[in-house]
């Protein structure tokens, strides 16, 4: 087991070099036409040629690539200078940089956004997970019924459903159709803090909830109900049946724990990934969660948060493929690790 | 009665030589997985309406220049007087602009046609891309073990780990934004799971006499790969390429959709979506939201009910999920 936990900790870290890697590289790196270009992309289109200098001095584009790499990770050289931006200290010491854009500090920009991710991702996967598993598993015990084809029609349906389209679907009905009708029970989008007025947070957060439940929650059904039905076939609860066990039991205690690895599985990875920046949901309604930040980076040009984001969003990841991994082998006794 | 009959007329799962009458038996031939294969989605209702679909969606794609010629409206052409209420509002479906005008005047039927046109492109090539680097990969892997195996699956990876609708709006934007590089966009970040796919399968057919046979017969390694292993993983690159159509359609309208996909004028579904949303007049003109956002819903429901049933029709002990 720790041998085990040893490996996977360290791919994740190759992981996280390989990203940091390619991210450095594809704004640094790829642009054939050297420093110049670079510093100009940086800097703006207005920006005169003796800002472009300066630029290039404070972040040394003229230094070769690997080092710039190292001074990338570990900070570049020199003392702040009291009136320009303040000098980054390295990714390796947790210091992610200052915006180009409002020079403010990367770290706080993603302190300030991390919480409404969060609250999106965490509120949306509890409704994900109770859609997805109760319509599985009923789906599952009463396979071709009626209630059976309907979720899985509907499963169907939202599985093709993208992301977006359902967003803004939702905020036309919901929001603009009923504020035309003078019933304002959803707001166009934004955020409100939960410690400011839970209510609130909570009215803000319920389309977006959904939005994002409702088409990640189709996968859970399908894989629900595929994954009971395997199980269900088994000796082993055919065994369980045979002593006489209640088919609640059976079905939760005997089938459903065996059920849920592929499902635990996916899970981790959705929440994984959602705690980099649900981009797309936030988008739609206007959440400055780090998706959101992430795409107005990527829109001005402000590479310091953008590679941040992206920093964080794989660090979530590998830290999600490790836990599933050690719930593996929680979940399922026949599973051991080495 | 032939054989094909009788078995068409049983269930899936009961098909076999029990159900065969006795005059049927004397006629039983050989039949190819494919044909099996063919015969089970021939008779899936489901797939077949939305095959039915996805041709239509194709045809209207192909013949959008005659939306244009019928109604006389090219897709960027802005009709500011007939096209827009005198409040500059857009003008909901009628005779002139059968499904409605948007905010600029612009006919969204002619334009709905031709954005079919990006969205099938960009689903097709991006997805034979994607499944050609894939299974390329995952052939590699799969057949040459040891090192390369083990480079290429920490590759896999690493691919599987990154953020990808991150990086690839990264990319998007370091680069010229367009059709092009919306589709390489998506060929990185979709070959890592079919690679994925398709070296399991190889491992274990790697192992088997015939390829062990056609090793010590002098066959080169591609040769083997090719010709030898190749033929037996193509009906779950057949299955995972038609479940990847419609990720790749929905791929493509989301970087349109957040702007870094194809770029204004040009008429993309995506792309009228977030005209749409980010438009003030949406709440007086629902129309112009509501038909692209309908017309990615038909394409990709369409699509993943054919994908599902020929996922079926390769694989008959798996779970129909719709029928």
């Amino acid at each position: 087991m720790v041998r085990f936990l040893i490996r996977r900790v360290l791919l994740g870290i190759f992981v996280l070099w390989v990203v940091s890697m390619a991210v450095f590289y594809l704004f640094f790196g790829l642009n054939k036409s050297g420093p110049n270009a670079v510093a100009s992309r940086i800097c703006g289109k207005q920006c005169t040629t003796q800002q472009i200098n300066a630029v290039k001095t404070r972040l040394h584009l003229n230094a070769p690539l690997p080092k710039q790499y190292w001074y990338f990770l570990f900070g570049y050289p020199g003392k702040d200078d009291p009136n320009g931006l303040p000098r980054n200290h390295g990714i390796l010491h947790g210091d992610l940089g200052y915006s180009y854009v409002n020079q403010q500090s990367v770290n706080t920009t993603i302190k300030q956004s991390f919480p409404i991710t969060l609250s999106l991702a965490v509120g949306s996967a509890v409704l994900w997970l109770a859609m997805g598993l109760a319509s599985g598993i009923l789906s599952a015990i009463r396979p071709r019924s009626l209630l059976d084809r309907t979720f899985t029609f509907l499963a169907l349906f939202f599985y093709s459903m993208p992301t977006f389209v359902l967003g803004v679907l939702l905020l036309l009905l919901l929001f603009y159709q009923l504020t035309v009708h003078g019933v304002s029970w959803f707001p166009a989008g934004g955020y409100v803090n939960l410690t400011d007025n839970p209510a609130e947070w909570a009215r803000h957060m319920l389309l977006p909830w959904f939005t994002l439940a409702a088409v990640t929650s189709a996968a859970y059904t399908r894989l629900t109900r595929g994954s009971m039905l395997d199980v269900l076939g088994e000796d082993y609860i055919r065994t369980a049946r045979a002593k006489g066990l209640t088919e609640r039991r059976v079905v939760f205690r005997h089938g459903l724990r065996a059920a849920l690895t592929p499902i635990v599985t996916q899970f981790g990875i959705d929440l994984g990934t959602l705690l980099g920046g649900a981009i797309i949901t936030e988008q739609v309604f206007n959440l400055p969660g780090l998706g959101f930040q992430a795409v107005r980076a990527i829109t001005s040009n402000d590479l310091p948060i953008i590679i941040g984001v992206v920093v964080i969003a794989t660090t979530a990841i590998v830290l999600a493929n490790l836990v599933i991994d050690i719930l593996y082998a929680v979940l399922d006794p026949r599973v051991r690790l080495h | 009665m032939t054989v094909g009959d009788i078995v068409s007329a049983t269930p899936v799962s009961e098909e076999g030589p029990l159900n065969v009458g006795p005059e049927g038996a004397k006629k039983i031939e050989g039949r190819s997985p494919w044909r099996l294969a063919f015969e089970r989605l021939r008779r899936d209702k489901a797939a077949l309406i939305s095959m039915i679909v996805i041709v239509l969606i194709v045809v209207v794609a192909i013949i959008a220049p005659v939306f244009k010629h019928l109604t006389g409206h090219p897709p960027n052409q802005q009709y500011f007087d007939t096209g827009l209420t005198p409040d500059g509002l857009p003008r909901g479906p009628t005779g002139t602009f059968v499904l409605g005008t948007d905010d600029l005047g612009r006919d969204i039927l002619v334009r709905l046609a031709y954005g079919a046109r990006i969205s099938l492109l960009v689903g097709v090539v991006a997805t034979f891309l994607t499944v050609a680097i894939g299974t390329l990969v995952g052939l590699a892997a799969g057949y040459f073990g040891k090192i390369v195996d083990t480079v290429l699956a920490r590759l896999i990876d690493v691919m599987l780990s990154i953020p990808f609708l991150l990086f690839a709006i990264s990319l998007a934007s370091v680069f010229q934004t367009g059709l092009k590089i919306v589709i390489i966009v998506l060929a990185i970040f979709g070959w890592s799971s079919v690679a994925r796919i398709v070296r399991g399968q190889v491992l274990s057919i790697r192992e088997r006499e015939y390829v062990e046979a056609a090793r010590s017969m002098g066959a080169g390694s591609w040769r083997i790969m090719l010709i030898d292993i190749l033929p037996n993983v193509i009906a779950p690159i057949i299955v995972y390429t038609t479940l990847l159509i419609p990720v790749s359609i929905v791929g493509e309208a989301t970087l349109s959709f957040l702007g870094v996909g194809v770029q204004p004028p040009t008429a993309d579904w995506g792309q009228m979506i977030a005209d749409a949303q980010t438009s003030n007049a949406v709440e007086h003109a629902w129309w112009f939201l509501v038909f692209p956002s309908v017309a990615l819903l038909i394409t990709t429901l369409a699509f993943n009910i054919f994908g599902d049933g020929v996922r079926d029709a390769f694989d008959p002990r798996s779970d129909r999920v719709f029928r």
